[in-house]
Parts: C-alpha cells; structure tokens; sequence
C-alpha cells in the first residue's frame, strides 16, 4: 500500500518517536515536536504508539490513498477532508482506495500528525524513520516529502471509523500559552532583577520558529553579572565555553531574543542558557505560531516531575480509552 | 577547577567542569563521561561529553533527578584520580585556505561582521597580532590540535590547539550569525577551530575548506563505511595546507572511492605533554610522517 502525495503542504515531514543515543555525536533525536500528539494519533488507528506518521506544518498535504486504511489527524486545527468531505479531528475515519485526504485552512496549533493504519515504512536511519534534513537522514532521501513521492505503508486496514479522543484528553496550549521552565544549567549569569523580569515579561514567539528551535521576541533584554569572561568563552557576555544544549534549554544571544531547543537542537554551542522548558509542556511548544503571545512560567522540580506524570495520565486515559 | 552540577529541566543533569577551557578540564570530563557509561546506569538515554563540561540525559521515570545527581557526583574523585592519558590516532586534514567558496559567503555576510572591510583571515591575523596572513595561516597548521568535542551538528568536531596558553589564536565569533555556511569550512570562534560537517548556519570565522568528507549518512565515501561519523573526542588533528590542484585532486579521488586520509596511531599523555609540548607534538607528527 503506498501514499501519494498529490501536494506536501508548506512543510509537511514523516516522523515517529525519534533515535535518541546519538546526541554526543551531534545527531538530535529528532521525532514529532508534538509526542502526545503523534502518540494519541497512532492509538486511535491502532498503530503502535512509535509508527510513523506525517507531520505537517502549518498547512496540510493532498493524499491519494492507493488502497483502504484507518486515518486519525490530531494536534493542530486543519480541517479534515475526504474527497471534500469534512471528517472529525481526533478521531479515526476510513479512506478508501483512490480517495483523496486533503486539508483546509488552519484553525489553531501549528502542527497536525496525520497516523495511517500500518504506519509509514519508509527506510530507517539509526534506528528511526524522522526526517532530520541538516544530517539528511530518515524521511524521504533524508528530506521532506515533495510532490509524486510515494509513501510505503505497513497496510493494515485498522481498527475503522468513529474511535475518538474525548475533548479533555486533546492536549494543546492556552492563549497565552504559558510554557513552564525550571530555571538553572547557567542561571547564575543573570542579575536577579533580570531574571525575574524573563517571568514577568510577556514574550511573543518570533517567524523563526522550527524543528530545530523557537525563537521568542519582545521581552526586555537580560542582565548578566560581571565578570571577566573564562578563556576560551568568547567575549561576549552571554559567551561560554563551547557546552552541551538540554533539549527545552534557553538560549538567549546578546541577551535579547531567547531560543528554546527543539526535537532538532543542535547538541552544543557557545551561548549561555537560563535553565529548560519542563519535558511535559515540550509538547506544547511545537503548536505554538508565529506571533502567539508566551509567559514562562517558573517552577521547581517537583512541579516538573508533577507535570510529567499528569501528561502520562492523559495518555494513559488515551490508552485505556481506545483500548 | 571548580565542578558544577546543574539540572538542564527534568531530564538532563549538566556538569561543567570548569567554566574555562583546558585540557585538565577536557580529561576530568572525558573520564567522568566514559565512568558513567560503564556504569550503565537504568534510565540514562544520552551521555554528551564536551570540552570542559559533560551532560547526562536521563528518564525520571526510572530514575530520580536527585538520585542521578548524587550517582555523578559519586564519579568525580575517580575521575580527578584517573590517568590523563590516551590511545587516540593523529589524522592529516587537508585545508584549501583562502578558498573561493568560503571568499564568496564571507563577503556575502560582510555586514554581520567586525570587519566589513577585510575578509575573516585579515581580520584574525590582525587582532591576533601577526603581520600578514600567511604568517597566522602558519601558526594555525603547525601544531597540532586536540578533538575536544564532536556535535553542534551531525559530526562537527571542535579543535583546541595543543600549545601554550598564550599561543593559542582566539577570534570572536560573527556578530550575527550566518544563515549559511559552505560544506566541510574550516571554521574559528573562541579558542575553537571546527570543521563545518554539513552546509548550514554558523557563527565561526571562515579560514578554508578540505576536501575531505567527515560526515556521510549514506556510507559511501570509502573510510566512512562503518560509521557515517569520522570524528570522536580525543582524536589529533595536523591541518596540512593544500593549493587547488591538489584540492581537486582529492576530490576527485574522494568520488572514486580511493581517498585514504592519512592517519597513525598514537599515545597522548597529559603530564608528558605539560612537561614538553613542542617535543610531544613532534613526536606524534613523526608518527604521522611515518604512516
């Protein structure tokens, strides 16, 4: 069974769960910036959790279906359609051999993760099919899909229509959103009025918003402590030695526009970070559009750890929903 | 050296061992790094060891973020104890300075720059207080350098040279980052060379390009079979310069699949090194002279 992509949208890319264990050799795990999505998606098609899926960016893609499967679209708001039919977010629908899945004009949320019955077989690279362009690895030829490439998929026909991820369980930011950080990693570089205006401020997520990071604008520039800078750090304040990046971590250049890492980070760099979005709102991050207002919000570990295993509790629901 | 221990969110512990670069610094971290690993450790995902500093990527599912910082910490004294010493290779790179193809994208981003006026060499030579060019190409090929970190992106090593403090070359990074950067530039920031593995962004100085592939996802180019990665940490480098014939030359015999990069293997002791560093490094280049 193969998908064809009649039209890829603006950036539509296959991704599963990624291929950690690589990221000492500047190799980023990769995968859906939006996990809880890419996973809610694949149970409802009866996929396992890590299949891979489309991930489509802002705007949907137009597919031909060469034979039948269950189809789900969670994460952002794209209008669904069938052959101009409209079918339900969150939910799985069947297509049919020769229909047509395409997409109207995004609603909310910034990425859409389109599951298919069997999942997309595309060839793997260390041990996973994400697409990571810089490297050129997974995906198709290690890029995006294009125009008349022809999906593999595993083929099952799934589970069928009308399996659905109830509305409390569709986790997707607020406006505001609010994205929760556990201040440290070089925290002690910034002057303490500095560092509570970061949490005071509110903040709007700038164009330069992909896989690799989201940049954030509209903050007041940050203070650092004096010092004299460490040999080797560069001369910059927010100079370091060159060090390893957290995925979620906060780089802010010059002090100005903050950068936090995604699913695609680069590994390590020169700029000091004021600590890291919690893993339980990283989520969140990858529905975020442009110009969407943020607060960071401050919380300790504790509350990170709480945060966490509320998000697996959804998930879990998730599971035993569709189970 | 003053060892810092710091969560990075709730999944990564980092652990800075200095704040300023050294090899000290770099061996304490490597040691700590290669410890963690052969501790093999339930729920660790990712172990990242940098220049002066290492990251440990964990799941506090399985492991709690305090537990996992009190099992680091329990790593240092070791660590601090552990042999500076390494069986590592010496590898010749070939470096085409002066190139066409980083000329064009440096005057392309001349007005990110702190020199609009001069290209990256000029301005380096200067501010490093050498008289020509050519003087401060030569003191960047003739002692070797030392792989302290591999990453940014896909592969991309990070080189600190192997002499005195005071020697040592250090250029600021580009005011504002590039959005691109040629395939394989030999690059500089801080007390850093790097080589650029893939095309992409970049806020190094632009010195010269090689020739040679370091990063191939498709295993095709003959020494990258096993692994689509060329470079580890503690590996030595020799930039050896190269005009445009010979340039060509290895490419063309990359594409063949005949290029070879020259390479011997070596012991690199800290203590001996610190004790005589001219006569360390000459010894590793007689080693790669013999290959």
């Amino acid at each position: 069974m193969t998908l064809k992509i009649l039209n890829p949208g603006l950036s539509t890319s296959i991704q599963d769960l990624g291929r950690p264990g690589y990221f000492h050799l500047g190799i980023p795990m990769g995968g859906a910036m939006d996990r809880f999505a890419l996973r809610a998606a694949n149970l409802l098609v009866g996929n396992p959790e890590d299949a891979a899926c489309l991930e489509a960016v802002f705007m949907g893609p137009h597919i031909e279906f060469q034979s039948a499967a269950t189809v789900a679209v969670t994460g952002a708001d794209l209008p669904i359609k069938v052959d101009d039919e409209p079918r339900e977010p969150w939910t799985s629908f069947e297509v049919n051999a020769g229909q047509v899945l395409s997409f109207g004009f995004l609603a909310s949320g910034a990425r859409a993760y389109i599951a298919v019955s069997g999942g997309i077989t595309t060839p793997e690279a260390l041990g996973s099919r994400s697409t990571y362009p810089i490297g050129a690895l997974g995906g198709v030829n290690g890029r995006p899909i294009q125009t008349s490439d022809e999906l593999p998929t595993g083929g099952s026909s799934g589970p069928g229509a009308g399996r659905s991820v109830p509305r409390e369980l569709r986790r997707m930011p607020g406006n505001p959103a609010e994205l929760r950080v556990l201040p440290g990693l070089y925290w002690h570089r910034l002057t303490e009025e500095s560092g509570a205006g970061f949490f005071d401020d509110e903040w709007k997520v700038a164009p330069e918003a992909d896989r690799m990071g989201y940049r954030f604008k509209g903050g007041k520039p940050l203070k650092f402590v004096e010092r004299e800078q460490p040999f080797g750090a560069g001369a910059d304040p927010s100079n370091i030695v060159d060090g390893c990046y957290s995925y979620g971590s906060i780089q802010v250049p010059g002090g100005t526009e903050p950068i936090v890492l995604h699913r695609d980070a680069v590994s390590g760099g020169g700029y000091f970070t004021l600590g890291a979005i919690i893993s339980a709102d990283m989520d969140l991050i990858g529905q975020l559009q442009p110009h969407t207002a943020v607060r960071f919000v401050r919380v300790d570990m504790q509350e990170a750890l709480a945060a966490r295993s509320h998000r697996r509790n959804m998930l879990q629901r998730i599971r035993e929903e569709l189970h | 050296m003053k060892t810092r221990y710091t969560f990075g969110g709730d999944e990564h512990v980092y652990v800075e061992i200095d704040d300023e670069m050294s090899l000290d610094a770099f061996f304490k971290s490597l040691s700590m790094s290669n410890a963690v690993r052969a501790a093999n450790i339930d729920g660790v995902t990712e172990i990242c060891p940098a220049n002066a500093s290492f990251q440990v990527r964990f799941n506090p599912d399985i492991i709690a973020p305090d537990d996992m910082m009190a099992r680091l910490k329990g790593f240092e004294k070791e660590a601090a104890k552990a042999e500076k010493r390494l069986t590592t290779r010496i590898i010749e790179i070939p470096v085409y300075y002066q190139d066409p193809w980083t000329h064009e994208t440096l005057m392309r981003f001349r007005e990110r720059h702190q020199d609009p006026d001069g290209t990256d060499l000029e301005y380096a030579a200067r501010i490093n207080g050498y008289s020509s060019v050519e003087d401060f190409i030569t003191a960047h090929h003739s002692q070797p350098w030392f792989v302290s970190m591999v990453g940014f992106v896909a592969g991309l090593p990070f080189l600190y040279q192997l002499v005195e403090r005071d020697r040592q070359l250090q250029v600021p990074k580009y005011l504002r980052p590039r959005t691109d950067t040629p395939k394989l530039t030999v690059g500089y920031g801080g007390c850093f060379s790097c080589i650029y593995s893939v095309r992409g962004a970049g806020g190094y100085q632009m010195f010269g390009i090689t020739p040679m592939p370091i990063y191939d996802p498709e295993k095709r180019v003959s020494y990258l079979k096993d692994f689509m990665v060329f470079f580890k940490p503690g590996d030595i480098v020799k930039w050896k310069p190269i005009d445009r014939a010979e340039y060509d030359a290895i490419i063309a015999a990359v594409a063949e699949g005949t290029y070879m990069p020259r390479i011997a293997e070596v012991e690199f002791d800290l203590d001996e090194f610190n004790a005589d560093m001219r006569g360390t490094n000459a010894k590793m280049l007689e080693a790669l002279n013999d290959a």
